[in-house]
């Protein structure tokens, strides 16, 4: 059976900045060194952060437990490295500010033999079983958002999933990360999808894969265990594809409701990394420890796809890969929704899919802001279909309400798409953000009083 | 290593980086052939002509932001348009003081006196132009004649009128626009002589071909809504085909309407300014059409032979309300949402 699909759908709108893939696709993924200090964050993902249970001195293994979820909307974190527990206190992140984390010292000697805990069958174990271990192994959306994936699993009561979307677009210029799981960890990824299944109850599963990872969708196709209900689907090559709400009108042609989830028109999206993750932790019950990263860009030398162990320094990282020294811009993930980073002695987290680095030569940005022409390239560019010429007119006026009321502020995901394409290099979704902000705020106020 | 203090920003860290300067630098460019086969054809006149216009728009544009205590805004090249396009509207004899008043007037009153670029409401030139025919009616109808043979020896003497008098007597009057001698001695030009511009008209309104070539090269590199002209233009000849169909002897053909007067130029220069014109695609579609009927209406059954300049003032005038109307339907929303009105 022919299981792949070269699709002409996508989702209306969006753009097409240059990929840069180039440089890296080919590169097959390698074991990033250990660090001599790991740093490791309790917040690698959305929600509550997690709980040390480890104290400062203590010897850990590889893979052994440092710290429990805090609540339903947390995951546990695990040793990336076998070492002893320096410090437990405040750690920098990539927001700039201090959070509670554990500073890890690597035994230099060590074979970094990592340790397994209760390995979960897929054919035995229930659904409910399935989410937890999804859970135990500190499981959050790799494709950038660290979302606990054991919730975006939960089907909630009354709605059905009948579909498993698994991620493989990986729209974001430069990253490859996903390209190279997708050629290299096949069968983990197709543990993984089984596990989804049951987790989900989904009757179908489909990969959606942009078209300049032909190779990629052909070598899956390939390879799919026929007792799969699997279909490789080739997208579109168009940012933001990779866009969970894009991704399933691309996909299904169904749109996800203003303010709704996924599930509402019953589909649930997992990222093709964390799909293989999944299948390759729970069978051993193990906890994540490590991801792959692409650290590329013109200022670094040693370009490539790594498995980097999480906590690694950004600073040992940049200067594994022969940084040039007088670099002026990094950034964690892609350049489109990328974060800048302010301070390299920040860690690699769960969250991060790239890191892009530049010196000052090699970013040109522009500094004059023209007024709006209303050529209508945003509108032409906006995923979502929000006049974001009219939302960012609002922005100046900072009219959050009436951004929020009339113009579907809080439908934006800030993909960048508007801000990309203005000529007159207005910063719309930086407006935006900062609108979302002020929304938020006011409703919380306004609840409290 | 790595000692330099790093820059951060949010992203997008990258743009397409074409720039508003560049889709202005990029329209001038496109009206270039039209600008020089109009001095080929009308010679120093109109040569003297564009560059008074021009520099009166740049100069107004320059010394309007000065005393508003703004830097100067002449660098983003949309007053080059302005200018540009002002003379192109313009008969080549016209005398050139009268010409740099209308660029004042176009900068000053129909830009500056928004807000400035991204703020007017109608297209500049076309308002430098309104005012010219309201103060200088005579003089906005007297057309000269084509590959004059001494048009590179000296220029037309109603081009060097005295500033504040009207030209003297009609000098180099040869005849009426096709338009006009449609409309007022029945007479239809050939199609042919339309569409390479040997005819008598407007500086620049005259080459329906290097026009069209200039809008391709745009739409091109996606600097003009292709949506626009091709409205109009579709316009005017769905109208104008249903007229010359019941009576083909009073109404022309749709060939004829799309090649005379300023219509190209119209469609492919003025109407498509991105700031007088309506945002979403089905707004632009609704105005085109609006253009295009206009056109015809006025063409047929106005008082004047002319009617692209005032079709198109009318639909700067409704593009903002289209804006308002005619919105795209959000993603994961059923209805199109209504702004209210304000």
């Amino acid at each position: 059976m022919n299981i792949l699909h070269i699709r002409h759908n996508t989702f209306k709108h969006g753009v097409h900045p240059p990929e840069h893939k180039e440089d890296t696709r080919g590169l097959p993924i390698r074991q990033f060194p250990f660090a001599p200090l790991l740093i490791l964050p309790m917040t690698q993902h959305i929600g509550v952060p997690a709980v040390p249970v480890v104290r400062e001195g203590q010897e850990v293994s590889r893979g052994q437990l440092l710290a429990k979820a805090g609540g339903y909307l947390s995951v546990p974190l695990h040793a990336p490295v076998s070492g002893v527990v320096h410090r437990i206190g405040n750690v920098p992140t990539i927001s700039g500010q201090m959070a509670q984390g554990i500073y890890l010292k690597t035994f230099p000697f060590s074979t970094q033999e990592a340790v397994e805990g209760i390995p979960v069958d897929v054919n035995e174990a229930k659904q409910e079983a399935i989410l937890q271990a999804i859970q135990d192994a500190g499981i959050v959306g790799l494709g950038g958002a660290a979302f606990p994936t054991h919730v975006k699993l939960k089907v909630p009561e009354g709605k059905r999933c009948d579909t498993l979307i698994i991620n493989g677009v990986e729209c974001e210029p430069y990253l490859t990360t996903d390209h190279r799981v997708m050629l290299e960890q096949a069968d983990d990824i197709f543990m993984g999808i089984r596990y989804l299944l049951k987790a989900t109850q989904a009757e179908r599963c489909i990969i959606g894969i942009e078209a300049n990872k032909q190779d990629a969708a052909e070598h899956l196709a390939a390879c799919a265990p026929s007792d799969l209900p699997l279909t490789v689907a080739v997208l579109t090559v168009k940012y933001p594809q990779g866009a969970e709400k894009m991704l399933i009108t691309a996909l299904l042609g169904r749109e996800v409701p203003s303010g709704g989830l996924p599930i509402d028109v019953g589909a649930i999206v997992i990222n093709v990394a964390t799909t293989a993750e999944i299948g390759r932790l729970l069978p051993h019950g193990r906890g994540i420890q490590e991801r792959v990263v692409t650290i590329t860009g013109p200022g670094i030398r040693k370009k490539g796809n790594y498995l980097i162990p999480i906590g690694t320094p950004l600073r040992f990282v940049l200067e594994y890969v022969e940084a040039d020294p007088d670099l002026s811009e990094v950034y964690l993930g892609g350049p489109m929704m990328g974060v800048a980073v302010s301070n390299l002695d920040i860690p690699i987290t769960k969250g991060a899919s790239g890191v892009l680095a530049f010196t000052a030569a090699q970013v040109s940005r522009p500094h004059r802001v023209y007024p709006c022409i209303h050529c209508g390239a945003c509108i032409q560019a906006c995923p979502m279909s929000l006049m974001p010429n009219k939302l960012g007119q609002l922005a100046k006026f900072e009219a959050w309400d009436e951004m929020a009321e009339q113009h579907h502020l809080m439908d934006c995901f800030e993909c960048g798409s508007c801000s990309y394409v203005c000529p007159s290099h207005i910063p719309l979704v930086q407006y935006f953000r900062l609108a979302k902000i002020m929304v938020r705020k006011r409703k919380q106020s306004k609840t409290a009083v | 290593m790595f000692q330099k203090t790093l820059h951060i920003s949010t992203s997008p860290h990258v743009v397409r980086g074409i720039g508003t300067d560049d889709i202005m630098r990029n329209v001038v460019w496109a009206m270039a052939p039209t600008a020089g086969y109009a001095i080929w054809v009308f010679g120093l006149s109109a040569l003297l002509m564009l560059l008074t216009a021009t520099a009166a728009c740049v100069l107004t544009e320059h010394l309007l932001a000065r005393m508003s205590g703004k830097e100067s805004t002449i660098s983003d090249w949309s007053a080059v348009i302005t200018g540009a396009l002002l003379a192109l509207t313009l008969p080549p004899g016209f005398p050139l003081w009268m010409t740099f008043l209308g660029g004042v007037v176009a900068i000053g009153l129909g830009k500056f006196a928004f807000g400035g670029l991204g703020y007017n409401v109608f297209n500049p030139a076309l308002v430098g132009r309104a005012f010219l025919q309201a103060a200088f009616p005579v003089a906005i109808t007297t057309w000269h004649k084509a590959f004059a043979p001494e048009r590179f020896l000296s220029v037309t003497a109603s081009t060097l009128t005295f500033p504040f008098t009207e030209p003297a007597a009609v000098d180099a009057f040869s005849g009426a626009t096709p338009l006009a001698a449609f409309k007022f001695e029945h007479a239809i030009t050939p199609a042919y002589d339309l569409a390479l511009g040997l005819i008598p008209g407007s500086t620049g309104e005259t080459c329906a071909v290097l026009i069209a070539l200039g809008g391709l090269y745009l739409i091109a590199r996606g600097m003009m809504d292709w949506r626009i002209p091709v409205s109009i233009l579709a316009a005017v000849g769905v109208f104008s085909s249903i007229l010359h169909l019941a009576d083909a002897e009073a109404y022309p053909s749709p060939v004829f309407m799309w090649l005379s007067g300023g219509l190209m130029l119209g469609a492919v220069f003025m109407a498509t300014d991105m700031v007088a014109s309506p945002v979403t695609p089905l707004g632009v579609w609704v105005y085109g059409t609006l253009i295009g009927v206009l056109v015809v209406v006025i063409r047929i059954w106005g008082g004047l032979p002319e009617g692209v300049m005032y079709a198109i003032l009318l639909g700067n005038a409704v593009s903002p309300h289209l804006d308002k109307l005619v919105i795209p339907r959000v993603y994961g929303t059923s209805r199109t949402y209504k702004t209210k009105a304000t």
